[in-house]
C-alpha cells in the first residue's frame, strides 16, 4: 500500500518541476520540504556497557531539488544518519518525515528513496540492465515501461554499450554509473549516496564529481551526499551539514561553511586555518580591540556579544595573511619564519610567535612581485579587518 | 508493525521467526536425535547388562570395572585383568603412530603443494580431496586388496626373488596402522596446506639472509611458525583413528581389536550394552576433552594478537 | 644467467618426492582394485585378459541393485532434508548475535565431534529404548542427524562471504524480505547449497558404521551389502561394484568442485 503510494508519474527532468532559487532567502515560498529530521537520537547497543551514541539531537531539514552534503570525519555518525534515512538503521527516538510523510517506522522497501551505496551493492549475479531494471520490477511496473525506462537511464549514465556484462566485469568508474542508473532508475523524488566517489581513483572521482552535478541539475531530483573529503563537498553542493561526533555543527552554503565557521572544529576541518588565542581588550561599538599573545593588539568589525577580558579565538585562513619585512597599519608582529615550503603556485610560510604557530600561504608570481622570505627572518603580519572570524566556541 | 525491529537483522528476518522457523528445526533434530541418544548412553552405563541386549534398571558402575578388572565366576570377587586395557592401549598407540607417520608425509607434501605454481596447485588439491570423500570402505577393502597374501604387492617382492613365501602384510597389527594412515593421511594434508600457504615465505628470505642452511631454515623457522596448524592436523588424524572401526575390522581380521570394534562388538554380538555404553563415554570424554582443549588454545590465540 | 639456474628459494629437496610418493600411497591400491575389476577370470590374484563380465553380474544381482537403489534413496532424502535444515539455521545465526549463540553452534556441530562408532551405539540405544523397529526410517533419519553439519558449514561460510548490503540494496530497490531472498541470496547462495548437498549426499553414501547398527535385520545399504559380501572374501565383483562407487563419488566431487570454483569467481 505503501509502496503504491509513490508509484507516481514524474518523469526525469520533467518541466513541472519546481525549480528552485538556490541561495535566495530563508524563507522562499516555492522551497518544498524533501526531508525532514527532529529530535533524532541514535544508540547502538542502549542499556548495555557498549553503549554508543552515534547521533546526538539531530534536526535538519533538506530542500526539494538540492544538493545536500553531510560532511565530517570518519566516525561522525553521517553514514548512520544516511542509513536513517534510506530506513537501513532504526532511530532510538525522533521522527523522520521525507516529503511530508512520517516514515519513521517504514521499512527501506516502503519509501520513495533510492541510495547509492558505497562499495555499490550491483547485484553480481545479474547484468547491467538486469541490475537497473531491479527496482522497477520489484514496483511491478509493466515490461514496456521497464524496458524504455532502462534504455534511457542506461543512456543517461552512458553506459549503453555496457547494458549486457556483469558488474565483475566493469571498472571502479563503470560500476559507479551503473549504481547510479540503478538508484535512479524508479525515479525517487530523494537520493542518497553513500561516499559514492571514495572507491575512484582521483583523476576518475573529479569527472566524476562534475558529471554528478549535472546529472542532478538535470534531473531535478533531491540529493544527500555523504563524504569526508570537504573538497568534493564545497565544490558539489548548495548546501552542506558538518558534523562531528554525532553533533550537528553547522549547517550553511559552501561559502558560508568555509567563510564564515561557526565553531572551533568546522574552522579547522574545513580547509585550514590558523586558530589563535586572543582576548578581548576593549570594546567600542561594533569595533573590538583583542590582544594576541605574542603578536600584539588588532581592532576588528565583530557581531558577536562579547565582554572585556573574554577569551575568543580568533580563526584566519593562511592565505588571507599578507606578510611584510616592515610593520604595516595594522600589523601583527614580528614573528619568526622557522620553516618555508615550496608548493608549486604558492609558498607557505611557518611562523612562531610567542608560543603559537602560524601558517601563512602567499601566492607567486603575481602582477606585484611578492616578497620571498627564508627561514630566520621576522615578519610582520596583515591581514583584512573581515578575515579573521572570532569564535566563543 | 515490527519492521523496525528487523532492520538491522542481515536476512530481515524477525527474530521469533529466525528461531522458531529456522534455527529450532535443525537444532531440534539434533538435540532429539543425538544429544539425546548420547544422554541415555550415558545413563545406560550406569546400568546391569539384560541378557540378550538391553539393560536391567539397577545402577552398577560393572560396565566401567570391567574395563580393568575381572569378576570372579566362583566368588564374586575382582581380579585386575589386562585384556580390555591391552585393547585400549593399543588404539591410542596405533593412533599415535599413525599421527607421527601421517605427519611425516604431510608436512613435505602440504609444504610441496603449498609451493606449487596458482596452476598446477588446484590439480595437486584435488587429487588430495579425492580419497577424502571418496568411500571409506571400498578404500580399505582397495587397501586389503593389494597387501592380502596373493596381492599384487607380495607378488612384486617375490618377483624380485628377495623372499619366496609371501610376506606377512595383511590382517594383523602392521596391516591396521597402514590402514589407519591410509585412511586419514588426507585429514593432514589438507589443513596443513591452508597453513603453508599463509606462511609468509619472507621469513625464509630473512632466514637465508642471515646465513642459515636450508635445514635450519626449515626446522627453525618453517616447522615452529607452523606449529598450530601441525598440533590441529594431528588432532584430526588422531582422534578419528582412536574410534576407527573399519580399519581394523578388515584390515586386523577380527583378531586384533582396537576400542571401536570392542564397543560395536558389545551391541552387537557379546550382548553387554553397559560396558560398551562405559567404553562409548570414555571414547566420548576423551574427544570432547582434547576438542576443546583446541577449541580453547585458538580462541586464546586469536584474541592474544 | 645465474639467476636462472638458482633454486627456488622456497624449495626443499625431497619434497617433490614425497609427495609423489604420497599421492601414489593414496592411489595404487584404488587403482589396483580399478584394474582388476575388469579381470575376466575368477581369480582376483591372476590377470587373465579384460572383461566387462563382473559388471554384468552386478547389474544382474538384484540384491546389490536393491542395496544400490536404497543407498540412494537414503541419500537423496537426507541430503536434501539436512541441506533444508542447515539453510535454515545458517540464515538464523549468520551475522547475528544472540543469546545461546555458541550453544546453538555446537549442537549443530555435535555430529562432527562424537566418534561415529558412539554416534551408532547412542542411536540405536536410542531407537531401540523407544520400541522403534529398525529399518529404513531409522537409517534415514540417523543419517539426516550426520549430514546437518555437513550442510551446515559450507552454507554458513558462503553466507558469512556475502555482502550485506546486496540485501540493503534489494530493500532500498523496493524488494519485500521474501523477494530480497528469492531474487538476490537463494541465486547468490545456489552454488554453495549444491556443494553443501553434493557433500551432504557423499557422506550419506559413504556411512559404513551407523548404518551397520541402526539398520536392523530387512534393510540393506551399499556398503552393508558389500560388506557382507567380504565375507566371501575380495570376489570380483567386489571388485566391480567398488570401482563403479569410486567412479560414482568422482564424478560428484568433480561437479561439486566445479559449482565450488565458479562460485568462488562471482
Amino acid at each position: 500500500m505503501v509502496i503504491a503510494a509513490f508509484r507516481r508519474n514524474t518523469a526525469l527532468g520533467s518541466d513541472e518541476q519546481v525549480r528552485v532559487e538556490r541561495s535566495s532567502g530563508e524563507t522562499a515560498p516555492a522551497i518544498q520540504i524533501a526531508a525532514e529530521v527532529t529530535g533524532l537520537q541514535k544508540i547502538y547497543n542502549p542499556s548495555t556497557p557498549q553503549a554508543f551514541q552515534a547521533l546526538k539531537d539531530i534536526n535538519l531539514t533538506i530542500r526539494s531539488n538540492e544538493f545536500f552534503t553531510l560532511l565530517g570525519p570518519s566516525g561522525c555518525g553521517k553514514t548512520t544518519l544516511l542509513r536513517i534515512l534510506g530506513g537501513f538503521e532504526a532511530m532510538t527516538e525522533g521522527t523522520c518525515r521525507i516529503f511530508g510523510q512520517d516514515v519513521s517506522l517504514l521499512p527501506p522497501e516502503a519509501r520513495p528513496v533510492n541510495t547509492v551505496f558505497q562499495q555499490y551493492a550491483l547485484f553480481p549475479h545479474m547484468t547491467v540492465r538486469r541490475n537497473i531494471a531491479f527496482g522497477l520490477e520489484m514496483l511491478g511496473r509493466p515490461k514496456s515501461e521497464v524496458a524504455s525506462v532502462v534504455d534511457r537511464m542506461l543512456a543517461l549514465v552512458s553506459m549503453t554499450d555496457y547494458a549486457d556484462r556483469k558488474p565483475d566485469h566493469l571498472s571502479g568508474g563503470q560500476r559507479q554509473r551503473v549504481a547510479l542508473a540503478r538508484a535512479l532508475a524508479p525515479q525517487p523524488k530523494l537520493l542518497l549516496l553513500d561516499e559514492p566517489l571514495s572507491a575512484l581513483d582521483l583523476k576518475l572521482r573529479q569527472k566524476m564529481r562534475l558529471e554528478l552535478k549535472a546529472l542532478q541539475r538535470e534531473t531535478g531530483i533531491t540529493f544527500i551526499f555523504v563524504t569526508h573529503d570537504q573538497e568534493e563537498a564545497l565544490a558539489m553542493s548548495d548546501r552542506v551539514a558538518v558534523l562531528s561526533d554525532g553533533r550537528l555543527q553547522q549547517v550553511g552554503t559552501p561559502e558560508e561553511i568555509y567563510e564564515q565557521p561557526q565553531s572551533r572544529f568546522v574552522a579547522d576541518f574545513i580547509g585550514e586555518s590558523n586558530l589563535l588565542c586572543a582576548t578581548v581588550n576593549r570594546i567600542d561599538g561594533a569595533l573590538v580591540e583583542f590582544r594576541l599573545a605574542g603578536l600584539g593588539s588588532v581592532n576588528l568589525n565583530c557581531s558577536e556579544i562579547l565582554q572585556v577580558g573574554q577569551e575568543v579565538t580568533l580563526s584566519i585562513r593562511p592565505e588571507r595573511i599578507a606578510l611584510s619585512a616592515v610593520r604595516g597599519q595594522c600589523g601583527l608582529g614580528p614573528a619568526v619564519i622557522f620553516d618555508r615550503t615550496y608548493l608549486g603556485n604558492a609558498v607557505e610560510y611557518h611562523l612562531r610567535a610567542g608560543e603559537q604557530t602560524l601558517t601563512v600561504r602567499s601566492p607567486r608570481g603575481g602582477l606585484r612581485g611578492l616578497q620571498d622570505f627564508a627561514p630566520g627572518d621576522s615578519v610582520f603580519l596583515a591581514f583584512e579587518p573581515n578575515a579573521p572570524k572570532v569564535l566563543t566556541t | 508493525m515490527t519492521a523496525q525491529a528487523e532492520l538491522r537483522s542481515p536476512f530481515r528476518v524477525s527474530k521469533r521467526l529466525a528461531f522458531t522457523g529456522l534455527l529450532l528445526p535443525a537444532v531440534g533434530v539434533i538435540t532429539i536425535f543425538m544429544i539425546a541418544p548420547v544422554a541415555i548412553v550415558f545413563v545406560y552405563s550406569f546400568l546391569e547388562p539384560a541378557r540378550y541386549g538391553g539393560v536391567v534398571w539397577n545402577f552398577s558402575v560393572e560396565g566401567y570395572l570391567q574395563i580393568l578388572f575381572e569378576r570372579d565366576f566362583v566368588d564374586g570377587s575382582l581380579q585386575f585383568s589386562a585384556d580390555y586395557l591391552v585393547i585400549l592401549w593399543r588404539s591410542v598407540f596405533q593412533a599415535a603412530i599413525c599421527t607421527v607417520l601421517c605427519l611425516m608425509i604431510s608436512v613435505p607434501t602440504a609444504y610441496f603443494i603449498a609451493t606449487r605454481s596458482e596452476r598446477t596447485k588446484p590439480i595437486w588439491i584435488f587429487l588430495i580431496t579425492v580419497p577424502y570423500w571418496v568411500n571409506l570402505l571400498i578404500r580399505t577393502i582397495a587397501l586389503l586388496f593389494i597387501l592380502r597374501d596373493d596381492g599384487p604387492l607380495n607378488k612384486a617382492i617375490m618377483m624380485t626373488g628377495l623372499t619366496t613365501s609371501p610376506l606377512p602384510l595383511s590382517y594383523n597389527n602392521f596391516a591396521i596402522g597402514l590402514g589407519l594412515v591410509y585412511s586419514f593421511l588426507p585429514f593432514m594434508v589438507l589443513p596443513l596446506y591452508s597453513a603453508f600457504e599463509r606462511f609468509d615465505f619472507r621469513l625464509l628470505e630473512a632466514a637465508y639472509d642471515l646465513y642459515a642452511s636450508r635445514r635450519v631454515a626449515f626446522f627453525k623457522i618453517v616447522l615452529p611458525v607452523m606449529r598450530p596448524g601441525l598440533i590441529a592436523g594431528s588432532l584430526l588424524v588422531f582422534i578419528p583413528s582412536i574410534g576407527s572401526y573399519l580399519a581394523p575390522d578388515i584390515l586386523g581380521g577380527g583378531k586384533t581389536l582396537m576400542i571401536g570394534n570392542l564397543i560395536g562388538t558389545q551391541f552387537q554380538g557379546a550382548h553387554n550394552w553397559p560396558f560398551g555404553a562405559a567404553l562409548s563415554m570414555i571414547l566420548l570424554t576423551v574427544t570432547l576433552i582434547v576438542l576443546i582443549w583446541m577449541a580453547r588454545r585458538s580462541a586464546r590465540k586469536n584474541t592474544g594478537y | 644467467m645465474a639467476n636462472a639456474r638458482m633454486k627456488d628459494i622456497r624449495a626443499f629437496s625431497g619434497f617433490g618426492s614425497i609427495a609423489v610418493a604420497g599421492v601414489l600411497f593414496l592411489y595404487l591400491p584404488i587403482l589396483f582394485l580399478c584394474v582388476y575389476s575388469f579381470n575376466d577370470g575368477r581369480s582376483v590374484s591372476q590377470w587373465s585378459g579384460f572383461s566387462f563380465r563382473w559388471y554384468i553380474t552386478v547389474f544382474g544381482n538384484s540384491g546389490i541393485k536393491a542395496a544400490a537403489m536404497n543407498s540412494l534413496t537414503i541419500a537423496t532424502i537426507a541430503a536434501s532434508v539436512s541441506t533444508v535444515l542447515a539453510l535454515g539455521a545458517a540464515m538464523a545465526t549468520v551475522n547475528r548475535r544472540f543469546k545461546g549463540e555458541t550453544l546453538a553452534y555446537a549442537t549443530l556441530t555435535f555430529p562432527l565431534m562424537v566418534p561415529e562408532i558412539v554416534t551408532a551405539v547412542a542411536s540405536l540405544v536410542f531407537f531401540v529404548s523407544l520400541g522403534v523397529r529398525l529399518g529404513f526410517s531409522t537409517i534415514l533419519i540417523a543419517h539426516i542427524v550426520f549430514c546437518i553439519p555437513f550442510a551446515y558449514l559450507p552454507i554458513r561460510a558462503r553466507l558469512e562471504g556475502m555482502d550485506a548490503t546486496l540485501n540493503a540494496a534489494a530493500a532500498d530497490l523496493y524488494a519485500s524480505p521474501i523477494r530480497a531472498f528469492w531474487r538476490i541470496t537463494l541465486p547468490l547462495l545456489a552454488p554453495g547449497l549444491m556443494s553443501g548437498w553434493l557433500l551432504a549426499f557423499i557422506i550419506s553414501l559413504d556411512d559404513f558404521i551407523i548404518t551397520a547398527l541402526v539398520a536392523g535385520p530387512g534393510s540393506t545399504t551399499l556398503p552393508l551389502h558389500i560388506y557382507g559380501m567380504l565375507r566371501l572374501g575380495i570376489t570380483p565383483e567386489v571388485n566391480a561394484i567398488s570401482t563403479m562407487m569410486l567412479v560414482g563419488s568422482i564424478v560428484l566431487l568433480a561437479i561439486a568442485g566445479v559449482l565450488g570454483r565458479s562460485s568462488k569467481n562471482s
